[in-house]
């Protein structure tokens, strides 16, 4: 591809790149981001291609064939889309390509059985689906429409041409006023404003001339959360856009794009995609002839969830253990080599391209004031469209979880929504139309954090929940910390006990003071927001914590200690199946009449559960 | 005109627990509270060695306008017209907390016993997992080695709940130069009952150079 030397010559090289489209030919859009990779949307790929290849199509039936990032219906996996037709087929199975090749791409003709249908509609394309209209797509606008191998697909969808527009007509200062104007708040978990960040990082290098450096946080940790793997892996010009925007506005001539370690295909497309970048001459020196220089390294993660912390991260990539640092001189001031930085994360940077191309005032319209903009989900856990989502901040939760997600299969409402990853906090259905947005967020006790949320639903025990996020940080820790190291300790050992029925609500309150003490206590905010599931679960389900503690009942029948398993004589039909299925041998009885579960000996592993055909086993 | 000169020997005033105190600009809280004679606890900390805030027995409650906010007092930096308390119902929670974890944690150790007890923590609901350990990680042990001493004879292995001090590989090494810096700056005897693990059998080194 040609080089370009000026900002016009972007806008040339994308109009000769349309208009050498061939438009006459079909396009068929294979997703292959993380959800339909798992569900082998790589061998739907190649059975296209075979399939193309083995039957010799004609030049106006023969498609381009596109592999590209996630769409968000991740449940519907794999996704294909075909334009110009427009059609949208979900859960395509490679036995499936021979018909779509034959029946629509051939005789022009749609595969019915392949269309998603909702309550009796049957949706033709994606754009009709109310999944996909209830979004708005800005930070994953690209995604599941370029192929991210290739930057004419990048291009011809305007990659670079608000860098062009940034670097050759906006003066730096410009570029962070925007930013101001436009009221981005960090995606990355805190919510801090991203022009005031910026402008920051602009005052610190006036007093201390020299390097400034930009760090781009791709370390997404958080179980469950999948966005900024989706973004990098399908849209990395759109990263690689935002960095040197960003670069160009606080003066920064290096960069580093910090990336998972288990994110090998992010790794890969951003790899590519930096070389195709410093081809095209959008990255090294004198880019664009302004004068501006910029080139990005990439850095794999160091495999640690406390990576992610802005001064471990910094440790890592200056080569020492991952390990955060006090900071009450703020890494805008004295980041990387003790030098000014700007960290930020990868939706926030994505943002950046569309702001500065539609200008700061159009986002700062969009959402409430205080958290404009849009905001990317992965929606996981009890819920049936499990998937990726984009919305308006401020929508309420139950427009993300039941208009958009659909609700929990199979039951009326949901009982708790996990947001802000691991560390968040829970929220009870009773605040389903709470705002989501940064500030509404944090005054019910949870939070945005990267964006993460964990569906749960009457089965889930919040006990068990908030022992299993716990434990997960206790894990994660970094050890350096006393509140941390031993604290998240100590609240799994209050819970594991709770979880046995044994405590008090004294108890209860000692625990509450316990988070209380971490919350104020701890180094970084992996520990100061680590007892946040803990505190909240108490907050709003108290009374599920007392009928542990107090009844000794779990409720939800998850905790082991307190549920007992027994055979409901009017069920059993005796035919033995349990008997063989228990690991104990502690279900007798005769050959068809009612069995009995001997209690004393039951591990409560459930095994007999599973195995009933006819219903006929309790949990109490 | 006593403003002036305050201000030319780069003094700030702040005050600690409703007493005016005056810092040298470079000053943290901590040390301006020692200077002062005004108690704050510590365990990771000592003057030979850069604070790290792991510990986190120092905190105080640090009050500018209308926010205020919990900070380590070694590190935090002194700042005009700061208003620190060193004992608010929120340091003291995090204080006795920590110290009643301490008790599970190193519950062989006199001077942890005796620390606690001075803040009314007298015994711990926490599992005891090693009942003669006395090391509490404060990692002062390895700084003095690598920041004073110069040889890195120990360091963390593992990290987390796993965290523990070492020396590399978990073998004596001939870095180890005897010095007893490390064991001096130890806050517990921790440092001392394990001193043969980290310099091995003296009067059988070669003292050929350093180990890695
Ligand atoms: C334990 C921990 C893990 C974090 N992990 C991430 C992460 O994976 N990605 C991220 O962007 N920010 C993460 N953060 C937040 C970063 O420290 C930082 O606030 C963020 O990258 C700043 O970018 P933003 O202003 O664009 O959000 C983490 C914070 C903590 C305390
Ligand atoms: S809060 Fe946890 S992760 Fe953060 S420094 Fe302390 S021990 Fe490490
Ligand atoms: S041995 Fe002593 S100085 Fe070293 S980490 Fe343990 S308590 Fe601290
Ligand atoms: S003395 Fe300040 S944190 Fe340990």
């Amino acid at each position: 591809m040609d080089r370009v030397n000026k900002a016009e010559d972007l806008r040339e090289l994308r109009n000769r790149l349309i208009a050498a489209q061939d438009t006459s030919r079909p396009v068929v859009r294979v997703c292959l981001g993380p959800g339909c990779l798992a569900q082998g949307a790589d061998k739907v790929a190649g059975a296209f291609k075979k399939a193309i290849k083995d039957r010799g199509l004609q030049a106006d039936v023969k498609p381009l064939i596109k592999e590209t990032g996630c769409h968000g219906f991740c449940k519907l996996g794999p996704l294909v889309n075909l334009d110009p037709s427009g059609l949208f087929y979900a859960q395509v199975k490679p036995e499936d390509v021979e018909e779509i090749v034959e029946q629509t791409l051939v005789k022009g003709q749609v595969v019915d059985r392949l269309l998603y249908t909702e309550n009796g509609n049957q949706y033709q394309t994606a754009s009709e689906i109310p999944f996909y209209a209830m979004q708005q797509k800005i930070a994953t606008r690209n995604l599941g429409l370029i192929d991210p191998i290739l930057l004419e697909d990048a291009i011809i969808n305007g990659a670079y041409l608000a860098a062009a527009k940034a670097l050759s007509y906006m003066k730096p200062e410009d570029v962070v006023k925007e930013l101001e104007l436009s009221g981005l708040r960090g995606r990355g978990g805190a919510g801090f404003p991203t022009g005031r960040k910026w402008r920051s990082a602009v005052d610190a290098a006036k007093k201390s001339p020299g390097m400034v450096y930009i760090v781009c946080n791709g370390d997404e940790g958080d179980p469950g959360a999948f966005m900024d793997r989706a973004i990098m892996e399908g849209d990395p010009h759109g990263v690689l856009e935002g960095m040197l925007i960003e670069a160009y506005a606080v003066g920064a001539n290096q960069g580093f794009l910090y990336v998972r370690t288990e994110y090998p295909i992010a790794v890969k497309n951003l790899k590519r995609a930096l070389d195709q970048a410093r081809d095209l001459g959008m990255l090294g020196q004198n880019i664009l002839g302004t004068g501006f220089d910029f080139d990005v390294q990439i850095n794999r993660g160091a495999g640690a969830f406390v990576c992610g912390e802005s001064t471990a991260l910094f440790s890592s990539i200056e080569g020492k253990a991952g390990e955060p640092r006090a900071k009450y001189i703020r890494s805008v001031e004295r980041g990387l080599w003790g030098r000014p930085t700007v960290l930020n994360n990868v939706e926030t940077l994505s943002n950046v391209p569309v702001i500065i191309d539609e200008g700061g005032d159009w986002y700062a319209h969009i959402g409430p004031a205080n958290s404009p903009g849009t905001k990317a989900f992965s929606l996981v856990g009890k819920v049936k469209n499990v998937g990726l989502v984009e919305v308006p901040m401020g929508v309420p939760l139950s427009r993300i979880v039941e208009d958009i997600g659909g609700g929990v299969p199979g039951k009326d409402h949901f009982k708790a929504v996990q947001t802000g990853g691991p560390s968040g906090g829970c929220i009870p259905y009773s605040l389903k139309d709470v705002a989501v947005d940064f500030d509404s967020l944090i005054k019910i006790g949870s939070m945005m954090g990267s964006g993460g949320m964990i569906v749960m639903d009457d089965t889930d025990c919040v006990v068990d929940v908030a022992r299993y996020f716990l434990h997960f940080l206790e894990e994660e820790s970094c050890g350096k910390c006393l509140p941390c190291r031993l604290g998240l300790k100590g609240m799994v050992e209050f819970l594991d006990r709770f979880s046995r029925g044994e405590g008090s609500e004294e108890e209860l309150d000692e625990l509450v003071s316990l988070g209380e003490a971490i919350k104020d206590g701890a180094l970084c905010a992996l520990g100061g927001s680590a007892p946040n599931p803990v505190l909240t679960t108490i907050r709003y389900f108290r009374d599920e914590y007392l009928a542990h503690i107090v009844d000794k009942k779990c409720p939800a029948g998850v905790c082991k200690s307190l549920i007992t398993y027994s055979i409901d004589t009017d069920k059993c039909t005796g035919c033995g199946l349990c008997v063989r299925n228990c690991p104990q041998s502690c279900i007798t009885g005769e050959t068809k009449t009612p069995h009995t579960i001997n209690g004393e000996a039951c591990v409560r592993c459930g095994m007999c559960l599973e195995s009933c055909k006819f219903g006929a086993i309790n949990v109490a | 005109m006593s403003d002036n000169k305050e201000k030319t020997d780069g003094l700030v005033s702040l005050v600690i627990d409703g007493q005016p105190v005056q810092a040298k600009e470079d000053w943290t809280v901590l040390e301006t509270a020692r200077h002062n004679h005004i108690h704050i606890p510590t365990l990771c900390y000592h003057e030979a060695v850069q604070a790290n805030g792991g510990c986190r027995l120092c905190v105080v409650e640090a009050k500018e306008g209308n926010w205020s906010k919990i900070v380590v007092s070694c590190l935090y930096p002194v700042k005009e017209g700061l208003q620190i308390s060193t004992s608010t119902a929120k340091v003291n929670n995090v204080r006795r907390w920590i110290l009643e974890m301490l008790l599970a944690e190193c519950p062989a150790s006199k001077e942890i016993r005796t620390l606690a007890e001075a803040y009314g923590v007298n015994s711990t609901r926490f599992k005891i997992d090693r009942p003669t350990e006395q090391c509490l990680l404060c990692g002062l042990c390895v700084r003095v080695c690598e920041e004073v001493v110069g040889v890195r004879a120990i360091s963390f292995g593992s990290r987390g709940v796993n965290k523990q001090v070492a020396t590399p590989y978990m073998v004596p090494n001939n870095a180890c130069v005897a010095c007893g810096s490390c064991v001096t700056v130890c806050p517990t005897g921790a440092m001392q009952a394990r001193l043969n693990m980290v310099r091995g059998n003296v009067s059988e080194r070669t003292g050929h150079g350093h180990a890695h």
